[in-house]
């Protein structure tokens, strides 16, 4: 055990000093003395994966609330607090990727005042904006009961309905609306990408992935946080995931049809490998494993299908994002040492914190006792129903 | 009264006299190094490219209904009714989103600086504003761009291809393109050949988000009538399953079981 934690210390301050150093190099030098972007391909792998990848994969904050508080299935409420962690970090996270790349991050908040509702971007910066209020004041009653302040958890607890709605709402609105970013531009996007569904496929697998998330977080804090695994949560996880998968697999391969590029999947080239490494890891692989009932109910089979599904759904945006534009902008971009570090310590600052959240935060421990605590006004006392959300 | 650009291939002589009308007018620089370069930049914001003896300009096409003011989330680039799309610094946060969007890959970006702008022709709109023609247009000393009113223009372009259909392609740019340019371009040679797009919409591009974009004021209210409605029945359904399990107090607890 010692050794491995010295290890990934030692990777962890690799990281770090690297992420410090191009920082710098990108505060001081600016956009074109720290990445490969140019005027051909502005957008990059900050926008690709840190921006495109964040958000998809914070998206299990949405789904898992809005399972457990609208469709009250209770049976998933002990992973609420560490699914709502990953998200509230995933969107911070977010929010200084953008301050790497946005080419003036102190007029970030220009969106506020300077207002173009026609614009994709103003919409995603508002729902982005907003939608992290909501993760935060979702989360704020661990950080509240962590301090016992228990006047100020009834507070929060008194609008967690309303805050969930809100928060879906928004969500389904941004997930979404970062396909929609690509709607403008049908003749410089791939025709394997382009697509008129584009917010469709996104929100749809923006839900595979909040699944797959789930899924392996709750194995991964299994494994490192010393959690008992809670197997029927999973496979009833595993068994939506699916059913979306499924969704999302007909209407991708019926659009491609009606497209007439289903026949271009079939000729050699890059951009056909790229896609099919994509449709091998969202759709062949996890259907062909989902659909077996040992694999379904097993917990290393759910666990290998959801690292499949995120890492399919991550090659999905960056086909998007960079892939599909290469074609049209005439060139192959790959990312530079900065670009590719900066990415680096944004990803192990998540760790990071998370890792600290979970030692000094109540997101684990006790959990299942509280709730049976709960469990006994809430059904005698109908009113009291709001009483346990926010745990 | 909108205004527009008339640029006729045939009549270009390739003297540059437009690139550095422009360049002054914007103050950038310009000497032979960079009127040698062959493609816009932040520094250059028109440029006149040679195939043989034909010619043509590259510049911003100002359109109608322009990709780029649409996609900017803070209004920077706007359309003035005049014609030119223009743009303002101070606004802008540097999302690039105009960049990747614009269909003939004109916006450019001050990728050494520190406090980056977006560059681009702007169609001198200070000019235009004042009644004046563009810098482009008051330098070309053979009339292959010239300034005015955008449907005179176009008529005229119309009348000098019909007078001369051999003499042309059969196509008109920036008539139809993303629904329609205030730069309108003739050429004898496949305009392909310098670079403009070979396939592109006819519609404004702003119109394949809009589709989508203006569906969301409809769906806030109804999504979070749906949740709310949700969350109503499966609470409900608790809430009656506790009230019926009260009044069976009289037996084992088993109704509390889901």
């Amino acid at each position: 055990m010692r050794p491995k934690l010295t290890f990934w210390k030692l990777v962890f301050v690799f990281i770090l000093a690297v992420g410090v150093y191009a920082t710098f190099v990108r505060f001081t030098r600016g956009l074109g003395g720290s990445t490969y972007l140019s005027d051909k391909f502005p957008w990059g792998i900050w926008i690709g994966f840190d921006v495109l990848c964040g958000v998809m994969l914070a998206a299990g904050g949405f789904t898992l609330t809005a399972a457990v508080y609208i469709l009250n299935i209770n049976r998933l409420h002990s992973i609420v607090r560490p699914t709502v962690l990953t998200a509230f970090l995933g969107y911070l996270l977010v929010c200084v990727a953008l301050m790497y790349d946005l080419g003036k991050p102190y007029n970030i908040w220009h969106p506020l005042i300077m207002r173009n509702p026609h614009s994709v971007m103003f919409e995603v910066a508002y729902c982005v904006m907003l939608y992290t209020t909501v993760l935060a004041l979702e989360f704020s009653p661990i950080v509240l009961e962590r301090f016992q302040l228990y006047k100020a958890i009834k507070v929060v607890r008194a609008v967690q309905i309303p805050l969930v709605i809100c928060g879906v709402i928004l969500s389904t609105l941004h997930q979404s609306s970062l396909g929609s970013l690509y709607l403008i531009m049908p003749e410089k996007l791939h025709p394997f990408w382009y697509s008129p569904l584009l917010p469709v496929f996104f929100f749809l697998s923006a839900i595979a992935v909040g699944l797959a998330m789930t899924i392996f977080e709750s194995s991964m804090s299994a494994k490192h946080f010393g959690q008992q695994l809670e197997l029927p949560i999973i496979q009833e996880l595993g068994r939506v995931l699916l059913v979306v998968l499924a969704i999302y697999g007909i209407l991708r391969f019926e659009d491609l049809m009606h497209r007439d590029a289903l026949r271009l999947t079939f000729r050699p080239g890059y951009e056909t490998y790229l896609f099919w490494i994509e449709t091998v890891l969202t759709l062949i692989l996890p259907l062909i494993l989902l659909l077996q009932k040992k694999i379904r109910t097993s917990a290393g089979g759910l666990y290998a299908t959801a690292v499949l599904v995120v890492l399919g759904f991550i090659t999905n945006r960056l086909n998007v994002s960079i892939t599909g534009m290469e074609s049209s902008a005439g060139l192959r971009y790959f990312p530079r040492w900065t670009e590719l570090s900066v990415t680096a310590l944004i990803i192990a600052g998540g760790f990071a914190l998370f890792g600290l959240a979970v030692r000094y935060l109540p997101i684990f421990h006790n959990h299942v006792v509280k709730e049976q605590t709960l469990e006994e006004p809430e059904v005698a006392v109908p009113a009291g129903v709001l009483s346990h959300v926010g745990d | 009264m909108s205004k527009a650009l008339l640029y006729d291939a045939t009549l270009c002589i390739d003297c540059k006299q437009c690139e550095a009308a422009c360049a002054e007018k914007n103050h950038l620089p310009y000497d032979d190094a960079i009127a040698a370069e062959d493609r816009q930049s932040e520094h250059k914001f028109t440029v006149v490219l040679a195939k043989g003896d034909k010619y043509m300009r590259r510049l911003c096409m100002n359109c109608s209904d322009p990709a780029c003011a649409s996609v900017c989330p803070v209004a920077a680039l706007r359309k003035t009714p005049e014609g030119p799309v223009i743009y303002e610094a101070s606004r802008c946060m540097g999302c690039r989103y105009c960049m990747i969007a614009c269909p003939f890959g004109v916006p450019k970006y001050e990728w050494n600086k520190l406090a980056p702008r977006v560059q681009k022709c702007t169609m001198c709109a200070d000019r235009v504003l004042a009644g004046q023609p563009t810098a482009c247009a008051a330098a070309c000393p053979t009339g292959a761009t010239k300034f005015g009113d955008h449907d005179e223009l176009l008529n005229e372009a119309r009348r000098r291809r019909n007078d001369n259909p051999e003499k042309y392609v059969d196509r008109i740019f920036g008539r139809f393109e993303v629904g329609g340019t205030s730069v309108l371009l003739l050429s004898s040679i496949p305009f392909e050949e310098f670079g403009y797009p070979s396939q592109i919409p006819q519609d404004p591009l702003p119109l394949f988000t809009y589709r989508v974009l203006s569906r969301i004021p409809d769906f806030v209210p109804l999504g979070g009538m749906v949740l709310g409605g949700v969350w109503w029945i499966t609470h409900r359904r608790e809430e009656v399953a506790a009230a019926e399990g009260a009044t069976e107090e009289t037996g084992s607890s088993s109704g509390r079981e889901r």
